[in-house]
């Protein structure tokens, strides 16, 4: 009821409660401008992304009304989002594959002592310089039908509903070539040289050191640019944008394409519910990334 | 690139023919890479109508020395360059500062809620620009920021990437290091600056190329939040390239070779930053 | 120039009942110790003992759980490390890597205030500063490698380099955790002798860990003797040697460590007698001490080098000492180690390195110095005095 009179005061905790305090407001401090942004352009949208999902705007988007699940479920078995989803998955096995097998060997024969070997690495590692949209302008010189040297190469004609997204494909691959390189190379330095040198006096020749023990050695490496060049493929837009347009008939029109090419209010609501399903994807693609990352730590230790 | 820790020996010994074969394998396997360049320079330098009269050849057709610059002017070059420029030095360093200072409060402030924060930051990662850009772009609109360096920069001030990268960095510091500082009297601001920025500059800088890699090569946002062509990155510039008529062609191809070169000029000078950064989720994990 | 660097503070740090737990874990327990003014104390204990967490309890590195603790007169529990006016030698050495030798000299008198010829604490000019830089270098040698970076330096110049960055700022005590570790043993030996001399020239109280006992042995004015977080013995070097309160002190100190067995007091008097498994030990417990009545269960304990072997090669001609089988010889140098079974206990002898050893296998006789052997009560540990 009534307060006691004179208490003693325990500087201790006083003195320890003022530091974390201080702690505290610092912290807040710190954290605050991420926090801001975070909020507003990743978890409010990731809010209005569902919240979109269970609505359907009217053709200005000034009203729209509660339509529920009915349309998740409409819209993830409609034939436009799984058309979507099954090119973007051809998109991921024309490029990761070939892009890996690329940059292994790009990597592999960089990875010794000459004279002059970092100039070579340097051109190995050089489109990474280049952007989405550099890279398929210089695709478009290369093999746009109109215009491009191998314009009229049927394998990869952009013209062709059957090869254009071969096309496309290839300046991906081409363009990720440097990334792959870079980290492959990093993973087959990483190696100790006692491991190759103990596998020689082993007797094991070139090949054999290959597959048994740089393969297994280089395998993080591998596991997760199998998981970035993945997330890539499936987020392919610009090059669509500039190559192909989603075209020939629809033939390039990946997901991401299809969320975003210029969609009227009242189909927000299907947009959103196909990002959902992007999100989705990716996000198992990256949990499987944690679960990989955590094997090789087990492997590790 | 350090040299090849596994490739063992003398870069002088060895047989002159197996040497000889492996700059013949490198050779041509660079050619292979550098091929789509080359034919890019020589498309740029070529006046389009005559080389595809001429049947595309290997070499330049009636060369167009000016070409650059006149895809400089005449293809707003300069103003794309310069807003591109713009909008990644606001977003390099915006992404520095909020993921140092992010990095630091995760790893040297003790406070409440920290653990979750920290995942709430890492949840980030798992949403793609892709994902959230349909309610993004309403929000921007609705801020009436399209066409705006505000609208270019805002969603990418901040990145639990680099709050993670640095993170990793700040947790190396040694104990020790940590705990002479607070003999020494530095509090949370000197220490930061005096000591864990300077301690973790090669990871502050490998991210600092990163973001700079990423941040001048966007796309697909402001593809989103532009529709007036003055406000136009370097990057959706490039788009134009097919829309060109025929005989203008070569000023995309060139736009594009010079949309390049900042990062090529990253590539050759910092090659040490930028591979360790591209390594770090590799190696790191 | 040594006056200037002389402390005047009055330096005595005081333990008074402090415990110090991380979470269940209870690091050190219940430490009463005073660290007089001016001396050099070592805290000697095995890893994980609690050492460095007694020396970061001083330092304000980490909280005291319970229990005050004193520098001077003043409690400073919660006094932070700033404040405290002492300075820590890091077993890693803790140099800024990316400062020059002099600025890592400088940093403990960039954000601290202190107080000048008794005035109010203020900050130190940049001359002042310099000046004492100067000083803290040319003490320890170091003035003309001021402007290179750690990385650039030898391990002997880096601990230096720590040594000088403590002392620049001229606090009431020293704080040093392992700070020869990283030495090699020449090195080592070195530093040892030079940091006896600067403690002596800067007369400022100095705590030291280690769990290197020829260091304790060598440089301390006293050890404390710590394990399982509790203080297990403090004193002059060669008292804690002589006299080890308790087992295990005695099996810590001394290398090889103080042989010990069970045995049976046979004789009472001040000249008694116990007897083991292995043979029969004659005690002289000198005047002051009385030994536990006939028939008690005891401790013996007998330094190596209070063992002699008994003329071997000839056959045991003496019942008395004990029936030992040398199973090892290792030779020193100087001297050797004859390492025997006495009744399946091992039992180290230590003698000098001249004349016949004894041959690996042959049985042997020991016999005890009377006057050097130490008794220890079975169920406390403790010695009897
Ligand atoms: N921050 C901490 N959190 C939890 N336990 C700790 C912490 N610091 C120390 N300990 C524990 O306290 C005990 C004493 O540790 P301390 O570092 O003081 O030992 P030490 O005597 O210095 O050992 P060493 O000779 O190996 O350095 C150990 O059991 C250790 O595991
Ligand atoms: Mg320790």
């Amino acid at each position: 009821m009534t307060k006691p009179l004179a208490v003693p005061v325990d500087e201790d905790h006083v003195r320890s409660r003022r530091r974390s305090i201080k702690d505290t407001m610092l912290g807040l401090a710190f954290l605050g401008p991420s926090a801001v942004i975070f909020t507003a352009f990743f978890f409010y949208p990731l809010y209005r992304l569902v919240w979109l999902g269970l609505h359907q705007q009217n053709r200005t988007g000034t009203r729209e009304r509660w339509v529920g699940f009915s349309q998740y479920a409409d819209t993830l078995t409609s034939a436009d989002f799984l058309d979507g989803v099954r090119i973007s998955a051809t998109y991921v096995l024309y490029t990761v594959p070939l892009g890996l097998v690329l940059g292994v060997l790009l990597a592999v024969v960089a990875d010794r002592k000459l004279r002059g070997i970092k100039v070579f690495q340097t051109i190995f590692a050089s489109t990474v310089a280049s952007s989405v949209a550099v890279a398929s302008v210089i695709f478009f010189v290369l093999i746009n039908p109109q215009v491009g040297y191998f314009g009229d190469v049927s394998f990869l004609s952009l013209s062709d509903p059957g090869s254009a997204l071969r096309g496309v494909a290839l300046s991906s691959v081409w363009q990720n070539l440097g990334l792959t390189f870079i980290i492959v190379l990093a993973g087959l330095q990483a190696i100790p040289a006692e491991i190759n040198e103990a596998a020689t006096l082993d007797g094991y020749g070139p090949f054999r050191r290959f597959w048994r023990i740089t393969i297994p050695l280089i395998s993080p490496s591998l596991m997760f640019l199998v998981v970035v060049l993945t997330v890539f493929a499936f987020q392919a837009y610009a090059q669509v944008d500039i190559l192909t347009g989603g075209g020939p008939a629809g033939a390039t029109e990946t997901l991401v394409w299809k969320i975003f090419s210029d969609k009227e209010p009242s189909q927000y609501g299907e947009g959103a519910v196909m990002a959902s399903g992007l999100f989705v994807i990716t996000l198992g693609v990256t949990l499987a990334q944690f679960r990989i990352l955590e094997k090789r730590v087990h492997y590790g230790a | 690139m350090s040299a090849g820790a596994t490739a063992t020996g003398d870069p002088t010994l060895g047989p002159v023919w197996k040497r000889a074969s492996w700059y013949a394998v490198l050779s041509a396997l660079s050619v292979l890479v550098l091929f789509p360049i080359y034919m890019t320079i020589v498309r740029a330098l070529s006046t389009p109508r005559d080389y595809v009269q001429r049947g595309q050849p290997l070499y330049p057709v009636a060369v167009q020395p000016d070409i650059f610059g006149r895809a400089w002017t005449q293809g707003d070059l300069g103003r794309q360059m310069a807003l591109s420029a713009v909008v990644t030095a606001i977003i390099v360093t915006a992404q520095l500062t909020t993921s140092i200072l992010s990095a630091y409060a995760f790893s040297f402030l003790q406070f409440r809620g920290r653990t979750a924060m920290f995942y709430l930051f890492m949840a980030t990662l798992m949403l793609p620009l892709e994902v959230t850009l349909i309610p993004n772009v309403d929000t921007v609109q609705s801020l009436g920021w399209f066409n705006s360096i505000q609208g270019l920069t805002a969603p990418f001030l901040a990145t639990a990437f680099g709050t993670f990268l640095i993170r990793q960095g700040f947790l190396g510091i040694p104990r020790d290091l940590r705990d002479a500082a607070a003999l020494d009297g530095f509090g949370h601001l000197a220490f930061l600056w005096r000591v864990a920025i300077p301690i973790t500059r090669p990871v502050v800088a490998s991210f600092g190329v990163i973001a700079f890699l990423s941040a001048w090569n966007q796309y697909l946002w402001p593809r989103a939040i532009v529709n007036e062509a003055k406000w136009n990155t370097i990057q959706i510039g490039l788009k134009n390239v097919g829309a060109a008529n025929v005989d203008e062609m070569n000023i995309g191809v060139a736009a594009a070779i010079i949309a390049a070169l900042p990062v090529l000029a990253l590539l050759i000078f910092l090659q040490r930053h930028l591979v360790r950064g591209l390594t770090a989720g590799a190696v790191k994990g | 120039m040594l006056a200037d660097v002389v402390s005047v503070s009055v330096s005595r740090v005081l333990f008074e009942d402090v415990t110090k737990s991380f979470g269940e874990v209870v690091a050190v327990d219940s430490l009463d110790l005073e660290v007089i003014d001016g001396e050099f104390l070592v805290l000697l204990g095995p890893s994980g003992c609690g050492k460095t967490t007694v020396l970061r309890m001083v330092a304000g590195l980490e909280t005291v759980t319970q229990g005050t603790l004193r520098i001077g007169n003043r409690v400073v529990n919660d006094v932070e490390a700033k404040d405290r006016d002492v300075a820590m030698v890091f077993q890693s050495y803790a140099l800024y890597p990316h400062m020059n030798v002099r600025k890592n000299i400088e940093s403990p008198l960039v954000a601290r205030h202190f107080s000048v010829d008794g005035g109010a604490p203020r900050k130190l000019t940049a001359s002042e500063r310099s000046q004492r830089i100067t000083q803290a270098a040319e003490t320890l040698g170091l003035a003309s490698l001021l402007d290179r970076k750690p990385a650039a330096l030898s391990g002997g110049q880096r601990q230096r380099v720590a040594l000088a960055r403590a002392i620049v700022s001229r606090p009431a005590a020293f704080l040093m955790d392992e700070p020869l570790s990283n030495l090699d043993a020449k090195l080592r030996a070195e530093t040892r002798l030079e940091l006896v001399e600067l403690h002596r020239k800067l007369g400022t109280t100095i705590i030291y860990v280690t769990h290197d006992q020829v260091e304790a042995m060598t440089m301390a004015d006293r050890i404390a003797v710590i394990s399982d977080g509790r203080l297990q013995q403090v004193g002059a070097a060669q008292e804690v040697y002589d006299r080890p309160s308790n087992l295990f002190v005695a099996h810590f100190m001394g290398s090889p460590p103080m042989n010990t067995f069970e045995a049976t007091v046979a004789g009472g008097g001040r000249e008694g007698e116990v007897t083991g498994a292995a043979g029969r030990v004659r005690i002289d417990a000198g005047p002051a001490i009385s030994l536990p009545p006939v028939g008690s269960r005891v401790v013996v304990g007998v330094r190596p080098e209070h063992l002699r072997s008994q003329g071997h090669g000839q056959q045991g001609r003496q019942q008395e000492g004990l029936r030992a089988r040398v199973s090892a010889v290792e030779w020193l140098g100087y001297e050797r180690h004859v390492i025997c079974d006495v009744a399946g206990r091992t039992i180290t002898l230590r003698e000098p390195a001249e004349g016949q050893a004894p041959n690996l296998g042959e049985e042997i006789y020991l016999d005890v110095v009377a006057n050097h052997v130490l008794l220890f009560d079975p169920a406390t540990s403790e010695r009897i005095p």
